[in-house]
């Protein structure tokens, strides 16, 4: 697939420019290509002064700032490479550090740490965070007197423990004695605006520290050239035609699971197997105008969004999130409502109650439960979260599908509280988008989800239900490269006849070689319920030789109904056939060589 | 036949092949059955699975459906229980109603041949059914495939004494000729015992058993309910003072056709003798060899019986069997059928029992709304301590009531609104059709899903002629395999494409003669108009006790066949 250059009026060149650049591009290798924009990028860099943009600079001597990045999908990675970029331009000489790289020892002798992490889960912190954060919250932690930090937390506030793994380092640091440069910022999943918000903070505070002008950073190795030819981005998400969109659960099943090929044609967009999709939900049209019927709105009044006005309609519709309930959102709303009842759920000492309170109920509920009389529009959508795109693991390979993205997505429907539910982002995808209607996407980099580098190491690729879709992208990848190595998927989901997705593609693989044998788990058709780890569990031995071969070992799904027992599975096993009690730190081993990685939500 | 003429066969007949290289019928089963990632069994163990009573199908509905889902087909199993002459006991059949609704698609198929059929298993529940399916006595082996098929006997209520002797003969029969091979019993029940050290044999069959399927049936005059004259080996009773003494044999029956291939054609068994009843077994032993040496192992299409014999002579056929039997048939006794049919209702027997025949339409046995005949036969079999028995028309014979029973066995008929059955139109009581849609791979047409429509709309033409109390028999097959015996029906259809049927006339009301084509691929509209005018003819102008296939013969819609390979003629 040719790399097409952006139209000339988005790039610095010129008509004239723009063409020799494309016709030049087109006729190289994807190896020339590589090669030219690095060399040419390290020429730049070397021998100017100019601010290089878009860069991330591999390896720094002297850092003075520390970025430490802990990131489980990859927007802490992201913010990262833009508050490094930032600090660049301020020729403040910032370093990012992972991690799941980085020695504990090594933060006595940081002078600045940018924290920048994310929570999942029940306020869990991210895979390649953990070790980090166990040893910083054990007693072994250093003192950290001459350290200054400020954090930056990432979460969604739907769920309790929001942003507690932030939290956690921003008050830990302080306990070791270390000194915060800022309060800490916590991010919902609209993070962009307050995430900017805190890099501008962040470095004003350490530009006054340092002095402007700071040495410039003093380069040891060749950049990695890190654009994309597209102009599009999370900000600025691609239309994408949908091209199809098919039930892979037969008659009879009680999942509704969609195969979905959507168009990147002309988007310029490109990712490798393990990216995400980001996707842009509109919100259900009878739900929209149920809350407008609940709140006595027409659906034409106007509010302000971003100092842009719009139809309430047409906000609610696009712009706003209008289901899950948040602390924060209730927190505005019980202002507005000046209601006894909805201040004592939000006391400290009711946490239970408002737990309970939310789970199975939406903002119409609360619209419902807790009416209030003449809010204005206004005030009401300034209680809520901005529309905020959702992410799905890619089922394809642009290798064997050039210009089309695939999605394997599970439409979430199910009734509380007398009321029938539609998750948003699935039912947008499943009922909303048809040939008249593209869906708003952009490319999510996932660095912590990738197939080895060499295409001869065997891989073991762990799965159930929707999560099955990277490991299409990556046998489809490995088939499209001739790669030789060995492959191993283990799949899962309830029923053999009606929900075994992508079976006819598995056999095909499994009879052309390239799978190199599956082993399912189908739950229900039996009585006692069978899931993927008791048939790792049955196939231990092979699994440890694999292991032992070098493999990499792949998770993907839930991480409290199926990566944490998966996880379980896995020491076990280890344990077993090793005979070594330390599994754990197999294990650990293993994620730090890059050969177990989750994709787990 | 020598190893060099075995490879050329293995390289031009792939059953053949797959037979050589089977091991006595073990193949890659046991591997099969265990693939978790299809629903299938590899391709050459579908042909294998048939010797132990189970075909491969796939719902033919969601065929395509599936595929753009990404999924195979919907594969499902047919499994065929052998239940020789058609008698069961009350507790088989009850095991045999739990498995269709532990196993199966809720519905029970009696089939043409006085099987119990099973339709929608699925792969990983095969082992389970097959084994339950032995533990209450019945079995599967040998119910399709490349061997003798169930042996069918006339289930004869009234003359009960008879009924015994020549079941008893049938039952013989059957277990004489089950394959010996152990693999049935390694697969479907773990039973290696029985084989532990000792190599298999197959001392009738051989290792690469017959070239084509085989069929028996025996007969007890004047019912020719099994169709004997449709099968390639039968045996027709022959009493004297209501004691059986012996049997006239007919062989060469046959009815599967293709279409488009004039070469295949329906074949009636011959009559070629009688032996007493104590040489039956080596007689059918015998035959069933002659075809294993002589029949056509290179062309499946010509491969049964009817050809060998037609291809040699039938004289050819005699000698042979003489010389292997060491003596001579004697000539055959004088006999006599009047009906192919089953009576329905009540019946007294000799032996002061009664029994109840049931019209059950297309041999289906299935819950519905309005008609709940599952639970009613389960009620019944809960209570009754005689037998059931199985006929040939695809109906079910509750028999050997006592007197003392018999008034709560008519409660539960009663009650389940049963008795409505019998007082179906005497054309559909007369009427049969086979399974085809959506499970059967051959079926080019509906059949059984279709036939009850066009008996909707064919009975006011009947009662319109006058002709109600008339029986016709009418038979529908999906394709020209013949399950339904379509060619032996007084009006018979066979299958061409969705929707379009072949209409042939003329066979007798007593098996005895095959029909012939008298339009082909014609649709609903098309099969109304050329029907109504013959049947309305028919009531007018037909002679006293004349029968609709003698007279659409004398009337001169269609020439009467004589010989198989006149039926194209």
């Amino acid at each position: 697939m040719p790399i097409l250059l952006p139209g000339a009026e988005q790039t610095p060149l010129n008509a004239e420019q723009h063409r020799t650049a494309q016709q030049l591009i087109v006729g190289l290798s994807p190896e020339q290509l590589a090669w030219f924009a690095g060399y040419m990028t390290a020429q730049i860099v070397n021998n100017s002064t100019l601010p290089v943009n878009d860069l991330t600079i591999a390896e720094k001597h002297d850092a003075q700032i520390t970025i430490l990045v802990g990131s489980q999908t990859g927007n802490s990675s992201a913010l990262a490479l833009q508050i490094q970029t930032l600090a660049n331009k301020r020729s403040l000489n910032a370093v990012i550090q992972h991690m799941e790289d980085y020695p504990l020892t090594q933060l006595k002798s940081a002078q600045f740490v940018l924290v920048i992490v994310s929570t999942y889960g029940e306020g869990e912190p991210p895979d390649n965070a953990k070790e980090l954060y166990e040893q910083l919250l054990s007693k072994r932690a250093p003192s950290l007197n001459q350290t200054h930090f400020a954090v930056l937390a990432l979460g969604d506030s739907s769920y309790e423990f929001f942003c507690k793994t932030g939290a956690d380092f921003d008050q830990r640091l302080a306990e070791l004695g270390a000194t915060r440069i800022l309060p800490r910022v916590d991010c919902d999943v609209d993070y962009e605006a307050s995430a900017e918000a805190w890099m501008e903070d962040v470095l004003n505070a350490l530009s006054s520290r340092l002095g402007a002008g700071a040495q410039q950073s003093a380069i040891s190795a060749v950049p990695v050239f890190k654009t994309t030819a597209s102009s599009y981005s999370r900000k600025n998400p691609f239309s994408a035609p949908l091209l199809e969109k098919i039930i892979l659960n037969g008659r009879g099943s009680i999942k509704e699971t969609y195969h979905i090929e959507l168009s990147l044609e002309n988007s310029g967009l490109s990712y490798a197997p393990g990216d995400a999709l980001g996707v842009y939900p509109s919100n259900a049209p009878k739900l929209v105008d149920a809350l407008l019927q609940a709140l006595h709105f027409s659906s034409a009044e106007a509010v302000v969004i971003d100092a842009k006005q719009r139809a309430i309609g047409d906000a609610l519709l696009h712009h706003y999130e209008i289901t899950t309930i948040t602390r924060p959102m209730l927190q505005k709303y019980a202002t507005l409502a000046k209601l006894e009842a909805l201040h004592q759920l939000l006391d400290d000492g009711h946490k239970e109650a408002f737990n309970v309170y939310c789970y199975g109920r939406d903002i119409i509920d609360l619209v419902t439960d807790f009416s209030v009389r003449h809010i204005s529009p206004q005030a009401f959508v300034d209680c809520l979260r901005k529309q905020s795109p959702r992410l799905y693991s890619i089922a394809s390979s642009l290798k064997r599908h050039p210009d089309e993205v695939h999605l394997t997505v599970a439409a979430v429907r199910y009734e509380t509280y007398g009321r029938r539910r539609k998750g948003v982002a699935s039912t947008f995808l499943a009922d909303s988008v048809d040939e008249n209607h593209p869906v708003p996407v952009y490319i999510h980099h996932n660095n912590n989800f990738k197939l080895p580098n060499d295409p001869a190491a065997p891989i073991i690729m762990i799965g159930s239900g929707t999560s099955i879709a990277p490991f299409r992208a990556f046998i489809e990848e490995r088939e499209a490269m001739g790669a030789t190595g060995k492959n191993w998927l283990f799949f899962g989901d309830q029923h053999f006849t009606t929900d075994f997705l992508y079976q006819t593609e598995w056999q095909r693989y499994l009879k052309k070689g390239v799978l190199t044998r599956m082993d399912v788990a189908f739950s229900r058709d039996q009585e006692q319920k069978i899931y993927v780890q008791q048939r790792m569990q049955e196939r231990a031995k092979e699994l440890y030789a694999w292991l032992e071969n070098g493999a990499t070992v792949y998770v993907c799904g839930d991480e409290k109904r199926m990566a944490q027992d998966v996880h379980t599975a896995l020491q076990t096993i280890v344990a077993a056939e090793s005979g070594n009690k330390d599994s754990a730190a197999y294990l650990t081993l293993l994620q730090k060589q890059k050969r177990y990685q989750r994709d787990v939500y | 036949m020598t190893e060099a003429t075995q490879e050329q066969l293995n390289q031009r007949v792939p059953v053949e092949r797959i037979k050589d290289a089977s091991n006595y019928l073990r193949g890659t089963l046991v591997a099969s059955l265990q693939d978790p990632i299809t629903g299938a069994l590899a391709e050459d163990d579908t042909q294998l699975s048939k010797y132990h009573g189970i075909y491969q199908q796939d719902d033919r509905d969601l065929r395509d459906e599936r595929r753009k889902q990404k999924l195979e087909p919907h594969y499902q199993f047919l499994v065929r229980i052998r239940v020789p002459g058609g008698v069961c006991t009350p507790s088989q059949r009850l095991t045999i109603d739990r498995l269709a609704n532990q196993y199966c698609n809720h519905t029970i198929r009696l089939t043409t041949r006085q099987a119990f059929q099973f339709h929608g298993i699925l792969k990983r529940h095969l082992k389970s059914t097959i084994a339950d399916i032995n533990a209450t006595l019945l079995d599967t082996i040998a119910a399709c495939g490349d061997v003798n098929r169930n042996v069918m006997c006339t289930p004869n209520p009234e003359q009960s004494r008879l009924h015994a002797e020549v079941y008893e003969t049938a039952c013989k029969i059957n277990q004489h000729l089950t394959p010996n091979t152990t693999a049935y019993h390694e697969i479907w029940l773990d039973n290696t015992l029985v084989a532990s050290n000792k190599p298999d044999e197959e001392p009738i069959y051989g290792k690469h058993y017959l070239p084509r399927k085989f069929k028996i049936a025996v007969a007890i005059p004047p019912n020719n309910d099994v169709d004997i004259f449709a099968n390639d080996l039968g045996f027709i009773a022959i009493a004297e003072a209501d004691r059986l003494v012996g049997f006239n044999v007919t062989v060469g029956g046959g009815l599967s056709i293709t279409h488009g291939e004039p070469e295949t054609y329906p074949r009636l068994a011959d009559v070629i003798g009688y032996c007493p009843k104590d040489q039956v077994l080596k007689v059918a032993e015998e035959i069933v060899k002659i075809q294993r040496d002589f029949g056509d192992r290179t062309n499946r299409k010509h491969a049964r019986l009817k050809y060998t014999l037609d291809d040699r002579g039938i004289e050819w056929f005699k000698t042979e069997l003489n010389q292997r039997l060491g003596c001579s048939l004697e000539a055959p006794k004088v006999f006599a059928f009047t009906s192919t049919g089953d009576s329905y209702g009540w019946v007294a027997g000799l032996d002061n029992t009664w029994s109840y025949t049931l019209f059950i339409e297309n041999g289906r046995i299935a819950d519905t709304e309005n008609y709940r005949l599952m639970s009613a036969l389960r009620a019944i079999a809960e209570i009754h301590s005689g037998d059931f028995r199985l006929t040939a028309n695809q109906n079910l014979i509750i028999a050997q009531v006592s007197d003392a029973q018999k008034a709560a066995i008519d409660g539960l008929l009663q009650q389940y609104g049963l008795v409505k059955a019998n007082q179906h139109s005497v054309l559909r009581r007369n009427s049969m059709a086979c399974v085809a849609f959506p499970t059967c791979g051959l079926a080019m047409a509906e059949s059984e899903r279709y036939l009850p429509t066009l008996l909707d709309k064919l009975e006011p033409i009947i009662n319109a002629a006058g002709l109600e109390n008339e029986p016709i028999v009418l038979r529908m097959t999906g394709c020209p395999n013949g399950c339904a015996r379509s060619v032996l029906g007084e009006i018979g259809f066979i299958g061409k494409a969705p929707g379009k049927y072949n209409l042939y006339l003329g066979a007798n009301f007593t098996g005895q003669r095959l029909n012939k084509l008298y339009r082909e691929n014609i649709n609903e509209a098309q099969i109304l108009a050329e029907l109504t005018p013959i049947i309305q003819r028919y009531a007018k102008e037909r002679q006293a006790d004349e029968r609709f296939g003698d007279f659409v013969i004398r009337t001169g819609y269609v020439n009467a066949v004589t010989a198989g390979k006149d039926f194209h003629a």
